[in-house]
């Protein structure tokens, strides 16, 4: 059975001030089996971020449903973790009290909390920092204290809108090795949202590809590279197989998307 | 110079006392000059001893107390009720659409127009001063804070849902702790204003208070002891700013650059 089921999913944002609305997405239909690591690829503004914003129950389909483990999602829950692009961390609490958010929201004991929050901390290589403000780590940093935050409440799936997007290059790989190894370890249900074509190949087990706005599932690829992946993995031909046939995918859809002004 | 290329901190104390140099300087020129009569402006030395003298003889530090007490007391009433309110208002929508008007309106009713009328209804004791005071800051307080509480930034708040927080989580730990620095710069901002209308209600109908010495020596004629109240007032002014800015830069350290 799947974990995740998108049934139909679409999303139109009604015009303001009399223009005309915008369909975000097309009805979408995507099933997420347990342990996949599916990569949502598409170009800017394809409507993948809203899809996964949806499932999150941060933002309503317009028609359509999303089912959870055969439960329709209705509202945001702690049951699908999320890391987004932009730095979220809460500024006012140190990088452990910002990991414990959600186990305090659950009204979990200190001791228990501090235990689980130290065990991802390690994890996610930030020993030493458990006392620092947000303000006082790198984009990386954060972004791992965003990972373990999510993974520490133990979500059914994990949501992740271009997390690394913002990272630069170096910054970004050794972070798609840190999360596809966790992955490899814990095998956590993974939706990740990006719009680069390595980054997908390399981390997921398949790749749905969406055509530009509206968006919609234009090709669902399996990625099966052997696990587990080590970085060196980016050079080789198979790698390079995959790489030209989803280059090819989105060429067109960047294309029109470009061509829209996107 | 360069655009926006930070001072030392020395020099920045520096040029700060310098400019209070140049301020007293330009006063003592151009009153012990004879450039202006001492019926209009007592010179910087005459406003000395006549502060000397409000100390000494005519005990004027009760003033002093009795003003600062009013200013607090009425900010502190304007506060208890205008933070809570201001919170309930940015985080609730229906709530701000309810009270949202009618704190726009009242806004800009001038407290100094309501002091006959509070001195109809309360009489010229403390009750009427902290009313004053409270008019005054009350309903700007309210919008502020709301306008701060509501300005959350919305990816932290949606951050916070996906980790499972619900409603009353979302405002004690994420409304609440985003918008604390900013209110409490609000509260130092409107604190300075308090000081402007415990004047005014001094000015008016008061027997004691900074304000009413300043009414009394304008019957005397007395420029130094007016000056030298107004100087008091300033200081007391920067000595609260200065003691509200460390408490902030303390109670908020995630904050600082």
């Amino acid at each position: 059975m799947s974990r995740l089921l998108i049934d139909g999913v679409s999303r139109i944002f009604p015009g303001l001030g009399g223009r005309p609305a915008t369909r975000a997405l097309e009805p979408t239909s995507l099933a997420v089996a347990d342990n996949d690591f599916i990569c949502l690829l598409g170009p800017s503004g394809c409507g993948k971020s809203t899809l996964l914003r949806i499932v999150a129950g941060l933002d309503r389909p317009s028609a359509g449903r999303v089912l959870l483990d055969g439960v329709a999602v209705t509202g945001p829950g702690s049951d699908r973790g999320m890391v987004f692009q932009s730095y979220t961390l809460f500024p006012w609490l140190t990088v452990k009290e910002n990991i414990c958010f959600g186990l305090r929201e659950k009204g979990m004991p200190a001791a228990e909390q501090a235990h689980l929050a130290g065990h991802y901390i390690d994890r996610v290589g930030l020993g030493g920092f458990e006392h620092h403000f947000p303000r006082m780590l790198s984009g990386g940093m954060q972004q791992r204290t965003a990972l373990a935050r999510a993974l520490v409440n133990d979500p059914k799936i994990l949501l992740l809108d271009e997390p690394f997007g913002a990272l630069d290059n170096q910054t970004r790989a050794l972070m798609q090795e840190l999360l596809l190894g966790i992955w490899e370890a814990d095998r956590k249900t993974v939706l990740f949202v990006t719009h680069d074509i390595d980054e997908a190949i390399f981390m997921a087990n398949r790749v749905a590809v969406m055509t530009a706005r509206p968006g919609r599932i234009k090709s669902d690829i399996w990625v099966t590279l052997p696990h587990p992946r080590h970085y060196t993995i980016k050079t080789t031909s198979e790698f390079s197989v995959y790489k030209a046939r989803l280059t090819e995918e989105i060429r067109d859809e960047s294309i029109r998307a470009l061509a829209m002004g996107a | 110079m360069k655009p926006l290329v930070p001072v030392s901190p020395a020099a920045k104390v520096a040029l700060g006392v310098a400019f209070f140099g140049v301020f007293f300087a330009a006063w003592a020129v151009a009153t012990m000059g004879g450039f202006v009569s001492p019926t209009f402006l007592a010179d910087p030395l005459a406003m000395l001893g006549a502060g000397w003298r409000l100390l000494v003889v005519h005990g004027f530090y009760r003033d002093i107390g009795v003003t600062i007490w009013r200013v607090f007391g009425g900010f502190l009433l304007a506060a208890l009720i205008g933070v809570p309110l201001g919170i309930l208002m940015g985080a609730y929508k229906p709530i701000e659409a309810f009270f949202e008007p009618f704190v726009s309106f009242a806004r800009y009713l001038p407290a100094s127009g309501f002091i006959p009328l509070l001195i109809l209804w309360a009489g010229i004791g403390e009750a009427q001063k902290l009313l004053v005071i409270f008019i005054g800051s009350f309903f700007q307080l309210v919008l502020m804070v709301a306008v701060i509480v509501g300005s959350t930034r919305r990816d932290l708040v949606e951050a916070a849902y996906t980790l499972g927080a619900r409603a009353g989580g979302i405002v004690r730990r994420v409304l609440l702790p985003s918008s604390a620095p900013d209110i409490a710069e609000t509260l130092r901002l409107v604190l300075g204003w308090a000081w402007t209308y415990v004047i005014v209600a001094e000015l008016i109908g008061a027997s004691s208070g900074i304000g009413h010495m300043i009414t009394d020596s304008q019957a005397l004629l007395d420029t130094g002891q007016i000056i030298f109240g107004i100087v008091v007032i300033g200081l007391i002014g920067l000595v609260s700013d200065y003691l509200f800015k460390m408490a902030n830069q303390w109670l908020f350290p995630w904050r600082l650059a």
